[in-house]
């Protein structure tokens, strides 16, 4: 302890089917240091953090990630969880039969390592003083693993995680979408607490409001799946009075997505099947 | 075909057998009956599954059992189940062909329960199995039911009188270690007018030098406004075919609620049917499986709705390894008359192999109108976006492969109600899935 850990990514290139995202990335976070990456929707956000992850969805074309000078794009998932990195994952998946307290203990345990394990009594009192925190029912707990939460019980339980794994960069994933102002607040309340020279964030969102709450110390703007602009705290203002607009003009950007399918029509009444 | 080999004994020494141990005259005359019918009707016809090739031709001799005042007597493995020094209330133990050991509290006794050998209750109380000895399930409804008929031995009667409500599970095992020996058990259970009880009964078995077939009977009449809640678990091994009727006759107000874990090595048959007869009953029914290796199984669950404002539910979870095959059958079946039921069934089949086989079929038979019904049935491999999602937090991906394949099973596993059992089911998921037992609980 006591490092200040650091995220170097350099020129990250990654597509997801063939197409071509994120289109040459870099950024560097130190610990210490909030990042917010903002921008419109489609513009290559969260394929940058499931990339940095490691899902397996999305293929890395080029370019480097380090985390403390090691080689993330060559650590399986687990591997990089391990290593320090944390995804605050916008769209987190339900896991029938597997209580969040058994995955919790699963977690914290597998970050520890072997022979470094929590006793059950000592897991417990954490995870009670943490859910207390964030207010959650400690009913939650025993229930299973994000099924049946809604949308902000879900990112609660996210921020619930980070708490109790103490990451060494946290990536969270447009957190703030679908929480209301007093769930956002808690949320955020949660994030400042773990802000410390050990720790770096990188926090995404296309809106301003969760930055009110969570001071960013740099703001980049990312479209067509690259940083065009990046500024102190005071970027964050101009955009929420501004919009994007004024950053495309700027830049000459017309369309500022990536990788967009071209729209389909859907006919009336058609039902999504159900999966 | 298998039809002829089938055929282990002939009439007379059944007739002899029976003579011997002065079985009542109607028992004598259904055995006989029973062995004729087997000459003449087929086996079952299952879909997609061709039991006429299974390996069905050695039904196994009679044994003679040599009772235990003391189950320490019996061996350990049958017993594994147990703490010795400190036995259920109300336990009995069939070992090879009959029950060897059986005891029921002086308490329930008192109160007019029967706990016994199927033999026992002959003997004391004929005129009452009578009224209900394969009459849920009848003789004449393919060969393995007649065959069962002729040749059943051993099993359990278990009877709850009127108003009668037993808190502690009565607890039955079942073990087999001969290799020569019959395993045809028959289980009935009378569940008088609003009366509760929870059975749970486990099936083992040692490793046999020769193939045998399980051919086993459960009865269950549920009388109005009783509850009966059955839960049983089968860990039998490879060497043996596992052929099971299960089926509950529900009154009105009545429920009835299964819980099974298929865990055997063999090819396997299970049917277990909720009759809903009375108005307002209801059943609920959960099963779960692992295949492994070759396994071949064929499950099926079925409500069939008779009564009004009748209630069904119906749950399958298999996980498939190996070269296992598994068809999965859930049949809602609503008679015309059955106004205001609602039958619900999910199955659903998880894939661990390219090699395994798994089918889910739901079938909804509906004869009325006013009535709601609905299926689920799914078959997949291991999600991706969940492995991804656990891994994303440190877990292994072989740790989060676990978590994932018991939480599958997890919501069938926690409904057994005895502690030591639902123990040993999930000891016997992490054997059949080729774990090893969990160190962190």
């Amino acid at each position: 302890m006591g490092n200040q850990p650091r995220l170097v990514i350099d020129g990250l290139r990654a597509s997801v089917e063939g197409k071509e995202i994120l289109q040459g990335v870099s950024l560097d976070v130190k610990g210490g240091e909030v990042h917010a990456i903002m921008g419109p929707n489609g513009t290559g956000k969260s394929t940058l953090a499931s990339a940095i992850m490691g899902h397996p969805k999305y293929e890395i074309t080029g370019g480097s990630v380090t985390l403390d000078g090691e080689d993330v794009l060559s650590m399986a998932v687990d591997e990089r969880a391990r290593a320090g990195l944390f995804l605050a994952m916008q769209y987190p998946s339900e896991i029938t039969g597997v209580t969040n307290a058994d995955f919790l203990r699963s977690a914290i345990n597998a970050r520890r390592g072997e022979g470094n394990e929590l006793s059950l009594i000592r897991f417990i009192r954490l995870m009670e003083a943490k859910m207390k925190t964030l207010e959650m029912d400690p009913a939650f707990a025993h229930r299973y693993l994000n099924e049946g939460f809604s949308g902000g019980e879900k990112k609660r339980n996210e921020i619930l995680q980070m708490m109790l794994l103490e990451p060494k960069l946290v990536i969270l994933d447009e957190i703030d979408s679908g929480l209301d102002i007093d769930a956002m607040r808690i949320v955020a309340a949660g994030v400042n607490e773990l802000r410390s020279e050990e720790r770096g964030f990188l926090i995404i969102t296309h809106y301003q409001r969760l930055l009110t709450y969570i001071k960013p110390d740099v703001v980049h703007v990312m479209m067509r799946g690259a940083i065009v602009k990046s500024g102190g705290p005071e970027l964050v203002e101009r955009l929420e009075s501004e919009g994007y607009d004024w950053v495309k003009e700027e830049l000459g950007i017309e369309d500022e997505t990536v990788g967009k399918e071209p729209e389909v029509k859907m006919p009336m009444n058609t039902i999504a099947p159900r999966h | 075909m298998s039809t002829q080999t089938i055929l282990p004994a002939d009439r007379d020494s059944v007739i002899e057998l029976s003579r011997s141990r002065q079985e009542p005259e109607w028992m004598t005359g259904l055995r006989a009956d029973g062995l004729d019918l087997a000459g003449k009707l087929e086996l079952p016809k299952l879909d997609k599954v061709r039991i006429d090739r299974w390996n069905l031709n050695f039904l196994g001799v009679h044994q003679a059992t040599r009772e235990v005042t003391d189950p320490r007597d019996l061996p350990e493995a049958a017993t594994r189940l147990l703490d010795t020094d400190a036995l259920p209330n109300n336990l009995l133990i069939h070992y090879n062909s009959g029950v060897a050991y059986s005891r029921l509290s002086p308490d329930l006794a008192s109160r007019g329960v029967i706990f016994c050998s199927m033999e026992q209750a002959l003997k004391d109380h004929g005129e009452l199995v009578r009224n209900y000895f394969m009459n849920i399930i009848k003789k004449e409804e393919n060969l393995l039911t007649a065959l069962h008929a002729g040749l059943w031995s051993g099993g359990a009667f278990l009877y709850i009188p009127r108003n009668v409500v037993i808190e502690e599970p009565v607890q039955a095992i079942f073990y087999i270690d001969d290799s020569q020996a019959r395993f045809a058990p028959h289980v009935l259970i009378v569940a008088e007018a609003n009366s509760a009880v929870t059975y749970v009964d486990t099936y083992g078995s040692g490793e046999l030098t020769n193939h045998l077939v399980k051919n086993a009977i459960t009865e269950v009449f549920v009388h109005p406004g009783a509850r009966v809640n059955f839960a049983s678990t089968l860990n039998l091994d490879k060497s043996i075919t596992d052929l099971s009727y299960r089926r509950g006759h529900v009154e009105n107000d009545g429920q009835i609620n299964w819980v099974i874990g298929e865990m055997n090595y063999g090819d396997s048959m299970s049917d277990t049917t909720s009759l809903l007869m009375g108005s307002g009953s209801s059943s609920d029914a959960k099963v779960i499986c692992v295949g492994s290796g070759e396994q071949k199984l064929s499950l099926t669950t079925r409500a069939v709705h008779f009564g009004k404002a009748t209630d069904s539910d119906m749950i399958t979870r298999a996980v498939m390894r190996d070269q296992s095959t598994a068809i999965i059958n859930g049949i809602t079946k609503i008679e015309k008359g059955a106004t205001g039921a609602n039958g619900q069934q999910t199955e659903k089949v998880l894939m661990l192999s390219p090699r395994a086989r798994g089918d889910a079929n739901p079938i909804l038979l509906i004869d009325e109108d006013d009535v709601k019904a609905g299926h689920a049935a799914s078959v997949g491999q291991v999600n991706a976006d969940q492995l991804y999602y656990l891994m994303s937090r440190g877990i292994s991906r072989e740790q989060a492969m676990k978590l994932i394949i018991y939480g599958f099973l997890a919501p069938v596993v926690s409904e057994i109600p005895i502690s030591r059992i639902q123990e040993q089911l999930q000891d016997l998921v992490e054997r059949k899935l080729g774990h090893e037992r969990r160190a962190n609980s």
